[in-house]
């Protein structure tokens, strides 16, 4: 059984408009892959319609998580099979706790009618938060609710440390976040690195990189990866800009 | 009598047809049964039955002429109201059996009823009286030995008349008179069950008293009849919960609740309704707060076809204290019109309406509020927050807040508001790994979380699985 996060030639769209076009990409797992890319590109659809998103209608294609097929399946079966969403705008949710929310998605993923062990929930639970610099009261507030924008990528990083997915998408993680929060976020997401787990990073901007050393980085363009390469790609890309990328594909 | 055996089979594969709780029903005896249809004949046969005084008789007619002469509210209310056959109905039906004292005393087949509505005999010795409706009748209750010695009496209603009148004369039918409303009237003609408390001056029973409540018959309508009584500086909580089982034929509950609060007294009244989803929940629920006391009503309707309810508080005394705080939850084909009202009688009263309702499917829930301060009096507050959460677009809410605050001297602070559930968050809980049922009973939970918190705890959990469970049979 492969062990890796495969996408095969997969095309998506939104009502009648294509999104994905013959997408593919493999990540496999104890890799970190960045997806760079323009606005627009389709970036954050590939995030949606990996995660099962109702809104998403799959054309053709592929995606599997390690051999198995997850789509068209529901989202939370999606989830339990393994693969986390970092949003790049996460839901509220008024008066559910962030206790509690992390607490259920736990709960989900057990045999039903198991016992939970709510001591050691919140031993790990606190270690983390501390990992992350979150005050303890954050427990006790509601999920997204009145968070700054910083606060709500925590949230997001804090509850994928706690849930140990296999594959964790994270689409735009770095979006408003200041340099302080962002090199918190990344080290959160480094202690995670290692053999059981695969990253899809989606970024706009080479800046999270920095802290995010990737394995390979993906140029996405026009529902596709048109360019492959190591982490020095990113910093090519910097420097020439997405014209460059642009350019190179008008003379292919 | 049936062979036991194959009762037992009928039982068992009753139970298993349906699983979901209060819904299986064991074959009753009935000892005492009215017939159908309701005459001056049916509510003579219910007085002689109980071995009522002759007051109590007359009561009874006097009652059945109002409820005969009033016209259905169906003008400001739901034509839903026109379905209910009232000469269809039974209005009593009884073991013909003296409430029990002991457990040891409860008939075996109502013992088994009552095991599988999951009431374990733990928890009664945590409850400090257990008051359980079967029926028509009290079938089980018991006080514990410290209560009694406190002058504490928990009782049905016909024992109340009968053998404490002296106690429960002076206030029964006194804060809800029959001529109260249509349903008030018919539970006056032919009450039966509930409980009649009185706590002595200055008693405070620690633990909460408990009823459970069950209807066990087919077109049968359960009238109880509940009357509480604070002396001076007393405190009580009562506590109802309801399960029904469902039949095909509609069935009518309309109780009466009359909470006495005497100066300095403390009654908090909690309910959570669970009938099943054909029954007409018509209830009316009234306290008097005398001076410096305080009512607090905590009312959940989750079951029911139909609920009309608005428990009230008249602020009779000085800075006397009312409260409702109210969760209604409706799913398809169920109406929850529910609300409160506060009358402000005197000087420094305070009163707080805190109603949330939440609107599944093709449910509707509707919020009615009256409060009233006449310019004459000064100090006066009241504060009303009413929050409706709709969890698909063809749900409905309404509000109606009827507010009468005269004078400068008093203020009213009114809040409302709407909110959905949205696919976004529904998608997001479900990328957590959440089913779609468990993401939608999340977001009700947190909706109704902080009031839930002033809910004691054994009902607080038992609330938050039943909204669960409703929440899971929503979702396809």
């Amino acid at each position: 059984m492969p062990a890796s996060l495969e996408i095969r030639n997969l095309c998506a769209s939104v009502g009648d408009r294509p999104i994905l076009k013959n997408f593919s990409l493999t990540v496999p797992k104890g890799e970190v892959h960045a997806i760079m890319g323009p606005n627009g590109t389709g970036k954050s659809t590939l995030a949606k319609v990996l995660a099962g998103h109702p809104d998403y209608a799959v054309q053709s294609g592929e995606a599997l998580v390690d051999g198995e097929t997850i789509l068209g399946l529901e989202p939370d079966v999606i989830a339990r099979a393994g693969l986390f969403l970092a949003f790049q705008y996460p839901s509220e949710i008024p008066g559910v706790t962030i206790a509690n929310f992390i607490r259920a998605a736990l709960v989900a993923r057990q045999a039903k009618g198991a016992p939970f062990d709510a001591k050691a929930y919140y031993a790990e639970l606190y270690a983390k938060m501390d990992a992350l610099k979150m005050d303890r009261k954050f427990t006790s507030r509601f999920v997204n609710e009145g968070f700054s924008g910083g606060e709500k990528k925590r949230c997001e990083i804090l509850q994928l440390m706690m849930l140990r997915p296999r594959y964790a998408v994270l689409d735009e993680t770095d979006s408003g976040l200041d340099i302080d929060a962002l090199r918190i976020v990344s080290e959160g997401v480094n202690a995670m690195r290692g053999p059981d787990t695969g990253f899809l990073v989606i970024t706009h901007y080479q800046r999270l990189l920095d802290y995010i050393v990737p394995d390979r980085v993906h140029i996405m363009w026009d529902g596709r990866i048109v360019h492959s390469g190591g982490k020095e790609l990113a910093l090519e890309l910097e420097e020439k800009g997405y014209d460059w990328v642009k350019k190179e594909l008008a003379h292919a | 009598m049936a062979d036991l055996d194959q009762d037992e089979r009928m039982q068992r594969e009753a139970i298993d047809v349906d699983r979901s709780k209060g819904d299986f029903r064991y074959e009753e005896d009935y000892a005492y049964d009215a017939g159908v249809g309701l005459d001056a004949g049916v509510v003579d046969y219910i007085s002689r039955v109980k071995g009522e005084p002759e007051w109590v008789r007359e009561f009874r007619h006097r009652s059945l002429g109002v409820f005969e002469s009033m016209p259905m509210p169906t003008h400001w209310a739901t034509d839903d109201l026109d379905n209910i056959r009232f000469q269809e109905i039974r209005y009593y039906l009884a073991k013909g059996q003296k409430p029990s004292r002991t457990w040891e005393e409860v008939p075996d087949d109502v013992k088994r009823t009552f095991e599988r509505l999951g009431i374990p005999e733990a928890e009664r010795k945590f409850l400090a009286g257990v008051e359980a409706q079967f029926d028509s009748e009290a079938s089980y209750s018991r006080m514990k030995e410290e209560l009694e010695k406190q002058g504490v009496i928990f009782c049905g209603p016909t024992e109340g008349l009968r053998d404490h009148a002296e106690v429960f004369r002076r206030w029964f039918g006194k804060v809800i008179p029959a001529g109260d409303n249509k349903f008030a009237a018919l539970n006056s003609a032919v009450f039966s069950g509930g409980s009649f408390i009185y706590v002595p001056k200055g008693v405070k029973v620690a633990q909460p008293l408990q009823a459970y409540f069950r209807i066990n018959a087919q077109n049968f309508g359960q009238f109880e009849r509940t009357l509480i009584i604070a002396d001076e500086g007393a405190e009580v909580t009562y506590m109802e919960g309801c399960t029904a089982p469902k039949f095909e034929t509609a069935t009518l509950h309309s109780a009466v609740v009359e909470l006495v609060a005497l100066k300095g007294a403390k009654i908090q009244y909690v309910t959570v309704q669970n009938w099943s989803s054909n029954v007409f929940n018509l209830v009316t629920k009234r306290g008097v707060a005398e001076e410096d006391a305080e009512v607090r009503w905590i009312d959940c309707n989750i079951g029911s076809r139909l609920t009309m309810k608005y428990p009230g508080v008249v602020l009779r005394g000085k800075r006397a204290r009312g409260e409702v705080l109210s969760i209604a939850l409706a799913n398809d084909g169920q109406h929850q019109d529910t609300g409160a009202k506060m009358i402000h009688a005197a000087d420094d009263t305070t009163s707080n309406i805190i109603a949330k309702s939440i609107s599944v499917g093709e449910g509707r829930s509707t919020y009615r509020g009256l409060v009233h301060i006449p310019r004459t009096l000064r100090g006066c507050r009241n504060n009303t927050e009413c929050d409706a959460l709709l969890i698909n677009e063809h749900s409905r809410t309404d509000t109606y807040p009827a507010i009468s605050v005269r004078g400068r001297r008093n203020s009213v602070q009114h809040e409302a508001s709407v909110s959905k559930v949205s696919a976004e968050q529904i998608f997001y809980m479900m990328q957590r790994g959440l089913t779609e049922g468990e993401a939608m009973s999340l977001a009700v939970n947190g909706f109704v979380n902080d009031l839930v918190k002033e809910f004691p705890m054994e009902y607080s959990v038992e609330l938050k699985r039943l909204i669960e469970l409703q929440m899971e049979g929503s979702v396809g």
